[in-house]
């Protein structure tokens, strides 16, 4: 009879992460309920609406704006986003002369309060390489084109310090409400990936 | 927030999770391995600090390795960079994983998954 390997690989994640679950859980270092809500939490709680409201927020509100650019942490939490990956963001604004776009080159750092877990594309090891050497053109595959007056900053996300871009506010909005606004704004544009179109009429 | 559902305005690209038809894990044990990380780390067992030097180190290696027949898992690493940790710290050996994992597979069809009580492991 062959004896049974036990290496890594003749596991699927899933049974090794069972086991460590199951192990974790036994020895009381995980409470089965707070992995259950942590997750449920994630997976259908917290999301890009998060953060589209603090941008609707700061552009109806030039002091809430303010705050948000001195300090995002709390000016999020003033609106009830706070929690973990979330304990020093800073908001990053788009101007018609700055464009800023956020990538985490080592993992995937990200505002988790504010936007959810990152999207797949964000943490691809070509997205994470590539929008440092060539950020126009990754931004011109993501279908935004900037004009060349515009210069691009890129920055590097990491465990101590999350990125939130406040995009610009796009013409024609000038009658809408905040919450109308919220609803424009995408959690592709608050990575600074794409604009905030205006609503099509 | 914690209400599931999104004010009528916030439906569309900015809804939240799973209602918009975005599924944030792609098999139940990325939330399970992801929710074991993110638990540890909320009842103190490391700094979210460690965890994410331990998962750029699991990402990194993954990449110089680039494993042309496998694609990109970024759980995969996740899990890797918490086994990893776990087993730095002393706290689980990856072996006591192993064996756990071997007694799961081992176990019959139907048995409840919870390990609440004992076999013989039976070397």
């Amino acid at each position: 009879m062959a004896i049974q390997t036990r290496t890594e690989e003749s596991f699927t994640p899933a049974m090794r992460t069972e086991a460590l679950e199951d192990i974790l859980t036994e020895r009381g270092l995980v409470d089965p309920k707070v992995l259950a809500g942590l997750i449920k939490n994630f997976e259908e709680n917290v999301g890009p609406m998060n953060g589209a409201r603090v941008v609707a927020r700061a552009w109806v509100d030039p002091e809430f704006r303010a705050r948000l650019l001195a300090d995002a942490t709390a000016a999020s939490a003033e609106l009830g986003y706070k929690g973990a990956q979330g304990e020093c963001i800073v908001a990053l604004e788009n101007t018609d002369r700055v464009h800023h776009v956020v990538v985490c080159t080592l993992c995937s750092c990200y505002p988790w309060p504010l936007l959810g877990l990152p999207p797949g594309w964000y943490k691809d090891p070509a997205y994470r390489a590539r929008v440092v050497r060539e950020p126009r053109t990754v931004l011109a595959e993501f279908g935004l084109t900037l004009g060349a007056g515009v210069e691009v900053r890129v920055w590097d996300s990491t465990a101590e310090v999350r990125y939130l871009v406040l995009p610009q506010r796009p013409a024609g909005t000038e009658g809408l409400t905040e919450e109308e606004l919220a609803a424009l704004v995408t959690r592709d544009a608050m990575v600074g990936i794409a604009s905030v179109a205006a609503p099509r009429r | 927030m914690t209400a599931p559902a999104a004010p009528p305005a916030l439906q569309g690209a900015s809804a939240p999770p799973r209602s918009n038809g975005e599924l944030v894990f792609a098999e139940p044990w990325e939330g399970r391995a992801f929710g074991l990380a993110l638990a540890l780390h909320e009842a103190g067992t490391f700094t979210w600090k460690e965890f994410s030097t331990e998962l750029a180190g699991s990402i990194a290696r993954w990449e110089r390795a680039h494993p042309a027949d496998e694609e990109y898992s970024y759980y995969r690493c996740w899990l890797e960079a918490l086994e990893s940790l776990l087993e730095d710290r002393g706290i689980v050996d990856r072996a006591v994983t192993l064996d756990r994992a071997v007694h799961l597979r081992e176990r019959p069809a139907g048995h409840d998954h919870r390990h609440d009580h004992h076999h013989d492991h039976g070397g």
